[in-house]
């Protein structure tokens, strides 16, 4: 069985980092893993996709649309950007948390409730504030890390393993407070 | 043996290191530039910058001529710009093994263009492998560079960006050296032109012993489905990978080696189905050949897509004819969000400068800058290719085009953009070029390059000198600017548009993502509200840290009220911009501190 998995943000919210973590996490329990996203271009600020799929033996190294299994969506737009590719049921976690486009491209405009929206379709919306919770914690940046944790509840992989791939990826001056932001996100989900 | 998780491209460098190269060069290029950035940490390989494509394919080529093992990685209009090289190196031949790479991008996430280079291969008579995943981009490197010297024969390596992106797990091995190999001078063989002519024959039988090799060649293998349906599948490249996800009933002919294709391995194998789906992203590369051969009952490009990405779901559809659902788009507004300069970007100012000056048109090129053409600045009338941007300035003044100006970043100034500004000089031309200098190649991740006085591992090295480079090449006006002051770029430009013969205003301002710009310390600015006109000219700047306030102004009765700007203060960096175009000099630093203290 293959574990198909989406995150989706905006660039600079360690949406890359997230999902290469959880990449790392599913290899060190022996799975086939493949990750990837595109990078390279000047995407500060643009829409950021990670595909990571993991299993026995993992072909594409893309999801494809309506298959999903969870998507973990770091900004509310991008999870409705995305969310077409979760199958039916399919888990949605969305961070509570809007970064507006800039006012160049105001053609469109930000829809009013994602979240709400969303609910209204065949999916299982889980909202959190990873982006307060990782503030309150002294350090915006770890938001990632409480939108992994709050995953983590979702995919069948060990605590240890987590706590392992944290301790070897996440520099030392910063390790106490990433553990922290995933503990807290996991404690989100009930 | 252990299993490490790795991107195609660090696969890729793996393969290259373990297979003994020796010498490396390559300019970057999405989705290209981590293979080189990531070879570049291994020992024993001298991996460089070169300042374009066809320097770096042929300081490999050179490498690989004297006795060692050389790799030339590449995005894939990198290989147009090294074309030159790549089409007459095989008929000389190589000495020690010669590996080029072309990285190619379906899809056009970070290009100009799509382009299928396996018809590079074919065009050149160069033979080609297709990994499919990151595994096989670690050993297909290593495979190439075997039957490089077994064949004496520079060999292609083609992926495309989501090879090269994605992680998956590889088993690494070990590094394995060779002697470097005498060069014997033999100048029928290495000289070439004089023998062009006696060299056709030899490469032609060379091309069918390879065809024989592809015959016999293990990556180009049957593998068995379930059976249960009665079609097969000829596919290569991450496409296998799509495929094979999609369709776990038939047969698949997978190819490694697309060129020369082992024409009776897929006769044998076309012979056996009713019908044979032959999946291919982009061009009907496959298909073609397989036609050729007269095979009637080939299903190709008349049901597959060849524009863009070949995604996984659009075979599936094809196929099975589930149909995948679409974004929710016509029930909820989703605004793109496109990529954008960053907060403090030099370009910014350079941009604003240009649009002050009315009647001239800009004819732009290949770089972050690019972003020029698009809202709110729309600065940049042409850009298409590299270097492309000082000679269609010529061309548009040939034309009559009363007033052309060029833009061009330092990187691709370096790149390709001396030799058309040396043209401009020598005939009489007057295009001006600004050469945005943001002392890096910034697109591609901040890379080295001659301007920037470092290496790419950060060692110092000569510096070149702009001015000094541009005189030498009969420049008579050259004019330093701020690219952070509008004003002065501006009346750099002003005064270089009237200078009669080709004029080069150097734009100078660093990328902010450079070491040196993320040390500088960050003061972020302010606006005093009730200062504050409502002029719009800040927002103009395209900054995203200027937001529109909830406070209006308005000049009189009769005019609209508009909204005030304010500043981010969590993101401003400081870069004054927006405060040198303010006319009521409203913007300040949140220290009140004057700029620069």
């Amino acid at each position: 069985m293959t574990h198909n998995l989406l995150f989706a943000g905006v660039g600079g919210q360690g949406v890359v980092l997230a999902s290469e973590v959880l990449a790392r996490v599913a290899a060190s329990e022996g799975f086939d893993v493949k990750q990837g996203e595109v990078h390279g271009a000047a995407q500060r600020g643009g829409a950021v996709v990670s595909h990571i799929r993991f299993g026995e033996r993992v072909y594409s190294p893309l999801n494809l649309r309506g298959r999903v299994d969870l998507l973990v969506a770091f900004e509310q737009l991008e999870a409705v950007r995305w969310a077409h590719y979760l199958k039916p049921g399919g888990v949605l976690i969305i961070n509570d948390h809007r970064i507006e486009p800039t006012y160049l491209n105001a053609a469109i405009k930000y829809p009013a409730n994602p979240a709400e929206f969303l609910a209204s379709k065949s999916f299982r919306v889980v909202e959190l504030n990873a982006t307060r919770s990782a503030r309150e914690l002294g350090n915006e940046r770890v938001s990632s890390l409480v939108m992994l944790g709050a995953a983590s509840k979702f995919i069948p992989l060990k605590d240890e393993s987590w706590q392992q791939v944290l301790g070897e990826r996440i520099p030392a001056k910063l390790l106490d407070i990433n553990r922290r932001a995933f503990a807290a996100g996991r404690n989100a989900i009930a | 043996m252990t299993k490490q998780l790795m991107s195609g491209d660090q696969a890729i460098a793996r393969g290259a290191w373990e297979a003994g190269v020796v010498f490396a060069s390559s300019y970057p290029g999405t989705p290209a530039t981590e293979i080189l950035e990531s070879l570049s940490h291994y020992q024993d390989v001298k991996a460089q910058w070169a300042v374009n494509e066809k320097v770096a394919f042929d300081e490999a080529m050179g490498a690989a001529i004297a006795g060692v093992r050389a790799f030339a990685p590449m995005k894939h209009v990198g290989l147009n710009v090294a074309a030159d090289s790549f089409m007459v190196f095989p008929y000389g031949g190589t000495n020690a093994g010669f590996v080029v790479l072309s990285a190619d991008d379906p899809g056009t996430h970070s290009s100009q263009n799509e382009q299928d280079n396996r018809y590079f291969a074919k065009f050149g008579k160069v033979p080609l492998l297709e990994p499919s995943d990151t595994q096989e981009a670690k050993d297909f490197v290593k495979l190439a560079f075997d039957i490089s010297e077994q064949f004496e024969s520079p060999v292609m390596i083609r992926v495309t960006l989501r090879l090269a992106h994605t992680k998956g797990m590889v088993e690494v091995g070990e590094r394995k050296t060779y002697p470097k190999k005498p060069f014997v001078k033999d100048n029928l063989k290495w000289v070439v032109p004089p023998f062009a002519k006696a060299h056709r024959g030899p490469l032609e039988n060379k091309l069918h012993a390879l065809e024989q090799f592809s015959e016999m060649f293990p990556e180009n293998k049957i593998e068995k489905g379930t059976g249960k349906v009665e079609y097969g599948v000829i596919t290569s490249g991450v496409i296998y990978q799509y495929a094979r996800e999609v369709l776990p009933d038939p047969d698949f002919l997978k190819l490694g080696m697309t060129y020369p294709l082992p024409k009776k391995m897929i006769l044998d194998f076309c012979a056996r189905y009713p019908q044979v789906y032959i999946i291919e992203e982009s061009e009907p590369f496959l298909e073609e050949q397989i036609r050729f051969w007269g095979v009637q009952n080939v299903i190709g490009k008349q049901v597959f897509t060849n524009m863009g990405e070949l995604l996984p779901e659009l075979i599936d559809q094809q196929m099975s004819g589930h149909i995948a659902p679409n974004d929710f788009s016509k029930e909820i507004g989703i605004p793109v969000r496109p990529p954008m300069l960053c907060i403090g970007c030099p370009h910014r100012g350079t941009f604003t400068a240009l649009n002050r000056i009315k009647g001239i048109t800009v004819n732009g090129d290949i770089g972050c800058y690019t972003l020029g053409g698009l809202p709110p600045y729309n600065t940049m009338n042409t850009s298409f290719e590299m270097g492309g941007s000082i000679a269609h300035a010529f061309g548009f003044e040939s034309a009559g085009e009363p007033r052309a100006v060029a833009i061009i970043g330092d990187s691709t100034f370096l790149h390709s953009g001396i030799p058309p500004l040396l043209d401009a000089v020598y005939n009489n031309g007057k295009t001006t070029v600004v050469i945005m200098d943001n002392a890096t190649t910034g697109m591609t991740g901040q890379e080295n390059h001659p301007g920037t006085g470092k290496d790419m591992h950060g060692k110092a090295t000569k510096r070149v000198n702009y001015e000094e480079l541009c005189r030498a090449l009969g420049v008579g006006f050259i004019k330093h600017a701020s690219a952070f002051n509008p004003g002065e770029v501006e009346a750099a430009v002003r005064e270089a548009i009237q200078w009669d013969g080709p004029s080069v205003v150097i734009s100078e301002g660093p990328c902010v993502l450079i070491p040196e710009s993320k040390a500088a310390p960050k003061i972020a600015f302010t606006v005093v509200a009730e200062e504050c006109i409502a002029c719009g000219l800040c927002f103009h700047t395209g900054c995203p840290a200027i937001l529109e306030s909830s406070e209006t102004y308005r000049a009189s009765e009769h005019q609209k009220a508009r909204p005030k700007a304010i500043i981010d203060p969590e993101v401003c960096v400081g870069c004054t911009l927006c405060a040198t175009v303010c006319p009521p000099e409203c913007i300040v630093r949140v220290d009140g501190k004057p700029w620069g203290a």
